[in-house]
C-alpha cells in the first residue's frame, strides 16, 4: 500500500495544490477517468472546509491530508478544529438556499457538505482517534 | 488555471465572462468583481461560466450573493452554462432551482428580457 501524505498550512492559496495532488495519486492509484473531476472537486470541497474552520478557530495548525491506495482510492483530510463545529454539517434544501437571511458562510458550508455528499459515495465524517479535529474520509474504487 | 474575468455590456444587460477555476482562493476576486458591478448600476447581470475549468461551493456562494443582491434591487442575474460537470454541481446542490440558467449568453439575456420586459 503507497501512501502519500500532504500537510498544509491553512491557507486558501494551497487548497489547489491538494486538489492537483489528490488527482495525480488517484490517477496513479488507477481511479477511472471518468471519476477524476469528482475526486478533484471533493478533496478541494474538505480541505476548504478544513481551512475555513483553522482560520474560524485562530488555528495555525497544518491541514493533513493522507491519501493510500491499497485495493481503493482513501483520501483522509483531517483538521484540528474543536469536534463540535465540525460534525455540525448539513445539506440545505432549495427553498432555503436563496433566503435573504442565511449568511454566505452558511450557505457555503452547506453547499460544501452538499458536494462532497453528492460527488461521495463512500464518504464519512468522524471525530479524529487521537487529539481534538475531525477527519473527512473518502473511498473511491479502483479500476484494477 | 487563474481566474480571468471579463466584462461587456449587451444592451441592458452586463455580461461577465469568467474562466479558469473559482475556488476558495480566487473566489474573493469573483465577489469583488460583481459587487463592482451592481455598485457601479448594473442591474441585468449575466455570468457566462463558459471558460470556467473548476467551480466549488465558494465559487457558488459568491453567485448566490450577487442573485440576492440584484434580486432586492429590482434587478436580474443569469448564469450561461452548457458544461456538463458544471451543470452536475448546479443539480446536486438543488441550485439549479434557485438560479436562471441558459446554454448561451443569447439564451439568458433573450429569456430575462422576456421574463422582465426589460
Amino acid at each position: 500500500m503507497a501512501t502519500v501524505k500532504l500537510s498544509f498550512s491553512p491557507a486558501p492559496v494551497h487548497v489547489r495544490t491538494a486538489r492537483l495532488v489528490g488527482v495525480a495519486v488517484a490517477r496513479r492509484a488507477g481511479v477511472r477517468e471518468d471519476l477524476l473531476d469528482e475526486v478533484r472537486l471533493a478533496i478541494g470541497e474538505a480541505c476548504t472546509r478544513a481551512v475555513a474552520l483553522h482560520r474560524q478557530y485562530g488555528l495555525a495548525d497544518p491541514v493533513l491530508v493522507e491519501m493510500s491506495d491499497g485495493g481503493s482510492y482513501a483520501v483522509r483530510v483531517v483538521d484540528r478544529a474543536p469536534i463540535e463545529a465540525g460534525i455540525g454539517l448539513t445539506a440545505l434544501p432549495p427553498d432555503e438556499l436563496a433566503n435573504e437571511s442565511l449568511t454566505d458562510e452558511a450557505l457555503t458550508t452547506g453547499v460544501g457538505f452538499a458536494l462532497l455528499a453528492g460527488f461521495v459515495e463512500d464518504l464519512q465524517v468522524r471525530p479524529v482517534d487521537e487529539g481534538i479535529g475531525t477527519e473527512v474520509r473518502m473511498v473511491w474504487p479502483v479500476g484494477r | 488555471m487563474e481566474l480571468s474575468l471579463a466584462t461587456r455590456t449587451v444592451g441592458e444587460h452586463t455580461v461577465l465572462e469568467v474562466g479558469g477555476e473559482v475556488d476558495v482562493y480566487t473566489a474573493p476576486r469573483l465577489r469583488e468583481r460583481l459587487l463592482e458591478l451592481i455598485d457601479g448600476g448594473a442591474r441585468h447581470v449575466v455570468v457566462d461560466l463558459g471558460r470556467v475549468d473548476f467551480l466549488d461551493s465558494t465559487g457558488l456562494g459568491v453567485l448566490v450573493g450577487a442573485l440576492k443582491r440584484l434580486r432586492s434591487a429590482g434587478g436580474s442575474f443569469a448564469l450561461a452554462c452548457d458544461k456538463e460537470p458544471l451543470l452536475k454541481i448546479f443539480r446536486i446542490t438543488a441550485l439549479d432551482q434557485v438560479f436562471p440558467l441558459h446554454p448561451t449568453v443569447d439564451a439568458a439575456i433573450s429569456a430575462d428580457s422576456a421574463g422582465a420586459g426589460a
